[in-house]
């Protein structure tokens, strides 16, 4: 065989190759890139039908949008955080376990997957209700007196995003975990750091590549999310897309909807580019080797 | 050379009747054991046999079941492992792949607050000790297999531990630079001087490096002997069988004779007492003769089974006439292969009676 032959076999190679992915291609166009252009298109079309920025300007011109971006990533932030403080303990628990009875705990943790999100979220509504469950244990265990308000305001809001948004949290952290081999806290140890310093300094700065993939993940979902604010916020936590869904339902106004949309989706794309220059995203989620 | 560590500040291991269970196995037997200060002590074995086991015990990750262990005067088996202040390589290095060379090395120093310009000094010698200067801001993923050794050694000897334990830390290097590193290591123990205590299922690795070796099974330590005790009297039949290649003959003890096959044996070494006995044949022991046999020879008319060629060396399988099937190792020099019985050819096998060793049955 010579080398124009092989070359020519190579060139065949490639174009099966890539015959062999162009349904997977055909995919990403049809359900990606077609349907965000056509937001793009949209949010540049004014109420008259023709192109227009008043979509943007709106945003810009208008207070209530800039408090709806805030309570967004207000609202995003102290989830995040919350999902940290309980879901990395509960993930470093999980790691030092034996694989078996880890491995029930990360059912348990992934138990609220296999029911929907609208049940969970009314679920937590009936819980927390002036009457509910919590209230009735509280005052009968003598935590406190009167009812008090843990739902249609911002405290139900955390309560039901924390929930639903952990097992995003607790998964890339346990992976991270599971991964440090036990030898490097030994030798720590032996080499002289406390149960305590050779956490901090071995565990804990190993483990973050995991944590940091599972609060961004955490994060970025929190930033367009709707059942679970819309439904515990009690319309007292208004983010980006109930005001999307309200700009359609109530004023159909497609464009200012879609001009949202972009604007959601551009924020989020920054988050991710700045967060891509702190860390190996790519490592992080568990996309590349080591 | 300098001394930087006199052998006069290593201390003694006294490891006294210590047991440790799992389940029912018992990974280590009621094992004792002293290891000399400054002594370069090897524990060998196969897998599985307790020597890992009895190691985690000296640095203090596995907590047996019962027993002392003490490092000079101070008795260590209740202290957790942050405080024995021994040094300690592992199989896999386990150096922290978050930090540089430098902060590898210089974690141990941090740990103990030492001033920050005294810790770059140390940390620099430490790294010219194992040949690595100039490495100190190279990270981990950077380095080769060797060089990863080489680091886990400087940080395992840079807060000066009058304790090193090392747990096979050269099986993952090939075998060019296993050789060397065995002979590195070698070196750098004379200079340091460090109590060493070394866990290796490599034979000749164990032979090369080992003041003493421990040689290990089921939980109990078999024979702690010299290099060279173990190879030429070995005390039992495991013994004999792990270290190097042995073939066994039964004998028969009759009176103060030894009878193999019914012919009396000649040998200058000390008969074990019992009535179970072995004789413990080394390939490299035995020769062929040719012509008359030399007074205090062993003759055993042997059938040639097979001719193997080796190199630097010539491996012939021999039946012994109503007997096992023995090896012989000679060299080869000039034309003398060719000249070997081929398969086939009846032969006569020389043991030297300064060479025939004989073992006491059990300990398999």
């Amino acid at each position: 065989m010579n080398a124009t032959g092989l070359r020519r076999d190579e060139h065949m190679e490639r174009l099966k190759l890539f015959g062999l992915s162009s349904p997977a291609l055909m995919l990403v166009m049809v359900i990606l890139v077609i349907p965000v252009g056509w937001l793009f298109y949209v949010s540049f079309i004014g109420a008259d039908g023709s192109f227009s920025l008043e979509n943007y300007e709106r945003m810009i011109t208008r207070k209530s949008y800039g408090r709806i971006f805030w309570t967004t990533f207000e609202v995003s932030l102290l989830t995040t955080g919350i999902c940290i403080l309980i879901g990395y303990p509960l993930a470093y628990f999980m790691s030092q376990l034996p694989p078996r009875l880890a491995n029930l705990c990360l059912i348990a943790v992934l138990l609220p997957f296999w029911t929907s999100l609208l049940v969970r979220t009314y679920a937590w509504l009936v819980l927390l209700q002036k009457n509910g469950l919590v209230n009735n244990w509280a005052i009968s265990l003598g935590l406190w007196d009167e009812p008090i308000k843990i739902v249609h305001n911002l405290n139900g809001t955390l309560i039901g995003m924390v929930h639903i948004m952990l097992p995003f949290l607790i998964l890339p952290a346990y992976g991270a975990m599971r991964a440090i081999d036990r030898d490097y806290i030994k030798a720590a140890a032996n080499l002289g750091a406390s149960p305590r310093r050779a956490f901090w300094t071995v565990f804990f700065p190993l483990s973050t590549p995991g944590l940091f993939a599972g609060a961004l993940m955490v994060f970025v979902l929190c930033l367009g999310f709707f059942v679970t604010p819309a439904v515990l916020g009690g319309g007292k936590v208004i983010m980006v897309s109930m005001k999307i869904v309200s700009n359609i339902e109530l004023f159909v106004n497609w464009g200012a909807a879609s001009a949202l949309g972009v604007v959601l989706l551009v924020l989020t794309a920054g988050v991710l580019w700045i967060a891509s220059r702190f860390v190996n995203l790519e490592r992080a989620t568990g996309g590349g080797g080591h | 050379m300098t001394v930087t560590n006199t052998s006069a500040d290593a201390l003694p291991i006294t490891v006294r009747n210590v047991t440790k269970t799992y389940g029912r196995v018992h990974a280590l037997d009621n094992v004792s054991l002293d290891v000399k200060s400054g002594e370069f002590l090897t524990l060998l074995g196969p897998s599985g046999s307790g020597k890992t086991t009895l190691l985690m015990v000296l640095a203090g990750f596995t907590r047996p079941d019962q027993g002392s262990l003490k490092f000079g005067d101070a008795e260590m088996i209740r202290q957790p492992p942050h405080l024995r202040d021994v040094g300690m390589v592992f199989q896999n290095y386990a150096l922290f792949p978050h930090m540089t060379v430098e902060g590898n090395v210089g974690y141990p120093l941090r740990l103990r607050r030492v001033p920050k310009p005294e810790i770059a000094a140390r940390v620099e010698k430490a790294l010219a000790t194992v040949q690595l200067s100039g490495y100190g801001e190279r990270r981990i993923d950077q380095l080769s297999g060797g060089q990863k050794q080489r680091v886990a050694l400087a940080r395992s000897i840079v807060f000066e531990p009058r304790i090193l334990l090392m747990d096979e830390p050269l099986s993952a290097l090939d075998k060019k630079l296993r050789d060397r590193m065995q002979i590195e290591l070698r070196q750098l123990h004379e200079k340091l001087g460090m109590t060493t205590v070394y866990v290796t299922h490599d034979q000749r690795e164990a032979l090369t490096m080992s003041d003493r070796i421990a040689v290990v099974n089921f939980g109990r330590i078999m024979q702690l002997a010299t290099p060279q005790q173990l190879y030429d009297q070995p005390e039992n039949k495991f013994v004999a069988d792990f270290i190097g290649d042995s073939t066994f003959l039964d004998v028969q003890r009759d009176g103060d004779t030894c009878l193999v096959g019914g012919t009396p044996l000649k040998t200058t070494r000390p008969v074990p007492p019992g009535d179970s006995l072995s004789l413990m044949m080394r390939p490299e022991r035995i020769h062929l003769i040719e012509g008359a046999p030399a007074p205090d020879d062993n003759v055993f008319e042997a059938t040639v089974s097979d001719l193997v060629y080796q190199g630097e060396s010539f491996l012939l399988y021999a039946h012994i006439r109503n007997g096992p099937e023995v090896a012989v190792r000679g060299a080869i020099r000039g034309d003398t292969y060719g000249r070997l019985p081929k398969p086939g050819a009846t032969v006569r096998l020389g043991l030297h009676a300064a060479d025939a060793v004989i073992i006491a049955d059990g300990g398999l």
